[in-house]
């Protein structure tokens, strides 16, 4: 029943903050490197950050186990994250 | 539980854990988006509710040109030394004349803003009765009456659970197409259930993912900041770059004449084809005053929040900036928002979006009792953990369910049965609603049998007592109104009747359900048992679609509970 409980816990919490931490990571991403005006560029990633927040939702349940879940919604995020900063060091935006 | 369980059970696997998600996405906030649902429906008919509560103002509309107009020379006269005008022109739905202003400099304690409404004919200011009319449920529906910004990200929360939910329960229905042509009134229980639910979320999906998205979409610079900071310094300059339209320009702190408005909106109007919807004054009586005319919200499904706009110097009125042709993303953006609000809707639109979101809550509805009807057949005897949570969860699902009508109906009969000139008389209006909202839950855990059936009837009456109160306080009920054509009040009392006569079904429903299985011994009031098998169901969805399904199976709510399993849930309640 703990161990039941701590993966519901582990999953959740990758879930709503790891998932948030995604839909950031892409919205941050995709308003540097969307090739529109920054206004449209930002309003873009805006609205499909959301897709991505929900997205990785599903993926941290519908996953096997719970080292899937969380890597599967850091790795992306870090992924989204370091374009972002690279797109910004290299001035795309 | 399946969440963690599913090995590559492929398919299988994951539809199971997808039921989990769904289930407990559902649950979670439920009661919120119970009543975020219910409310945001009623807030499609937000300028109509008001002209009931303020039965006293009846008015005409009149030409833009002439409005802006009588608009300007009040506040010419009232405000002069304020910071910013906003002027809203009458049209059909609205026939006042709504201004807002800015003051310069509130004094402690005063609100910064002004709300004054004119009277097209005379261009005086309007007294009605005190009353939040139509904007407390267009308010509570996404701030539930807490103070900013809590109340906002509480109802998005709630809107990303629901989001989740539905994509969730998308994946779960493999067999969505069949399942919506699936409904098995006859099997009773959880299945009839199953099916209702099913045909109410499959019948509106569409409006349910578009509503969901729409409302996040709606506060994506408040919820998601990563996207702006990325590129901007802050989030104004991106506010001003997407809605140009609110742009705040700097005052020249130089005294001039402001610019005769009327004009200009007849330019505007004429250049548009269309109908002007907000006139913005900054900065009147400086030299550095602008005047913003924005298209009317009605005239196009984007206009919601991002309409085409024009700036005109405000001392010369000469043409500074404007857009009548927005950026394709931004328009996007302009039509999935301005779907959420649907102030475009002509009136048949508009009652579509009202009934196919009397859906929606009756999906959110459904859902609650789903969880309830399915937990129960699973539960082992005797198992007091599990007894105490449906017991918990039932007494919320009618104490929210029957109890938020209950608490609406209130807001109405307040509003008449309170002296018209009584001071902060709004106040007690959103009191009431509170009040019973409240009561019902604690009715709800009170007496846990009668609950549901009570509650639906205290509800049902509440409605009903609507027109028959408006009858004894107005001199525009529906004896009058309906012949006159008045159908802003005619629809709105037949409305209530409508509801009335629903929830007054489903009461009937639940206690005839309550009294079903009862056959039980040592029950000997049980007056004439509906024979047999549990009441579910019957043509509920099917007919509840067509009309207005808000809620309609909670009715069937109380069979569920009271059927299978009855040794886990015996509740204390009044069992005699």
């Amino acid at each position: 029943m703990m161990r039941y409980r701590l993966a519901v816990f582990s999953r959740t919490a990758a879930a709503i903050l790891g998932g948030y931490a995604l839909a950031s990571a892409a919205a941050a991403c995709l308003a540097v490197w969307l090739p529109m005006g920054r206004a449209d560029a930002v309003t873009t990633a805006q609205m499909l950050s959301f897709v991505f927040y929900a997205c990785g939702v599903i993926w941290v349940f519908a996953t096997r186990n719970a080292w899937r879940a969380w890597a599967g919604i850091l790795l992306p995020a870090a992924v989204l994250g370091g374009l972002f900063l690279a797109g910004r060091a290299m001035g795309v935006a | 539980m399946k969440a963690g369980k599913a090995k590559a059970q492929g398919e299988e696997g994951l539809r199971q854990s997808m039921s989990w998600l769904h289930t407990w996405a559902g649950l979670i906030f439920g009661w919120v988006l119970y009543a975020m649902f219910l409310t945001g429906t009623l807030a499609f008919f937000r300028p109509e509710i008001t002209a009931w509560m303020q039965p006293e103002i009846q008015a005409r509309p009149i030409p833009s040109v002439q409005a802006v107009d009588l608009a300007q020379r009040y506040l010419n006269e009232h405000a002069p030394d304020a910071k910013r005008w906003f002027i809203t022109p009458p049209s059909n739905r609205e026939p006042l004349i709504q201004m807002l202003y800015q003051v310069a400099k509130p004094k402690p304690g005063e609100r910064g803003f002004v709300r004054v409404k004119l009277d097209p004919a005379s261009g005086q200011a309007v007294t009605g009765r005190e009353t939040r009319g139509g904007d407390f449920f267009y308010r509570f529906h996404f701030e539930l009456e807490t103070a900013f910004p809590w109340g906002r990200w509480l109802a998005s929360i709630a809107g990303m659970f629901m989001l989740v939910a539905i994509i969730s329960g998308i994946i779960t229905h493999k067999k969505i197409f069949t399942d919506f042509f699936t409904f098995r009134p006859k099997k009773g229980g959880q299945r009839a259930w199953m099916d209702g639910h099913n045909v109410l979320s499959v019948l509106g999906l569409p409006f349910h993912l578009m509503i969901t998205f729409s409302g996040l979409v709606l506060f994506m610079v408040m919820l998601m900041p990563a996207g702006i900071q990325a590129v901007y310094e802050n989030p104004r300059q991106y506010t001003d770059e997407v809605f140009k339209s609110f742009k705040v320009t700097p005052p020249l702190n130089q005294p001039a004449p402001t610019v005769p408005i009327a004009p200009l909106v007849a330019q505007a109007e004429q250049h548009w084809h269309g109908r002007v919807g907000r006139v913005t004054v900054n900065n009147p009586g400086d030299a550095g005053a602008t005047v913003t005319l924005v298209r009317d919200a009605a005239d196009g499904v984007s206009y919601g929040r991002l309409a085409p706009y024009m700036r005109f110097n405000g001392v010369t009125g000469e043409w500074q900036e404007g857009e009548d042709e927005l950026s394709a993303t931004v328009q996007t953006a302009g039509v999935v928002t301005g779907l959420h609000l649907g102030l475009f809707a002509e009136p048949l639109l508009r009652w579509f979006y009202f009934l196919v979101s009397m859906a929606g809550t009756g999906m959110v509805g459904t859902g609650l009792v789903l969880w309830i009807a399915k937990r129960r057949q699973k539960a082992r005897p005797g198992d007091a953990r599990e007894a105490f949570s449906l017991r918990l969860v039932d007494g919320l699902n009618a104490g929210t369910i029957a109890g938020v009508v209950f608490g609406v109906a209130a807001f109405f009969l307040v509003n008449r049965l309170l002296p018209a000139d009584m001071p902060g008389r709004q106040v007690w209006e959103v009191r009431a609603f509170f009040s019973a909202w409240g009561l019902s839950l604690v009715y709800a855990f009170l007496f846990p049998r009668r609950k549901w059936q009570d509650l639906l009837a205290v509800a049902a009456v509440a409605l009903a007592l609507v027109p028959v109160v408006n009858a004894f306080t107005t001199t525009r009920h529906l004896g009058l109104s309906l012949p006159a054509g008045d159908w802003v009040m005619a629809g709105f009392d037949l409305t209530c009747l409508a509801g009335a006569a629903l929830f007054g079904w489903m009461a009937r429903k639940a206690a005839r359900a309550r009294k079903a299985p009862a056959k039980a011994p040592a029950r000997a009031r049980a007056g004439k048992p509906v024979a047999g098998k549990p009441v579910a169901g019957q043509p509920v969805a099917a007919k509840s679609v067509a009309a207005k399904p808000a809620s309609s199976h909670v009715a069937d709510a109380s069979t569920a509970q009271a059927a299978p399993s009855h040794v886990v849930y015996e509740p204390r309640g009044d069992t005699p």
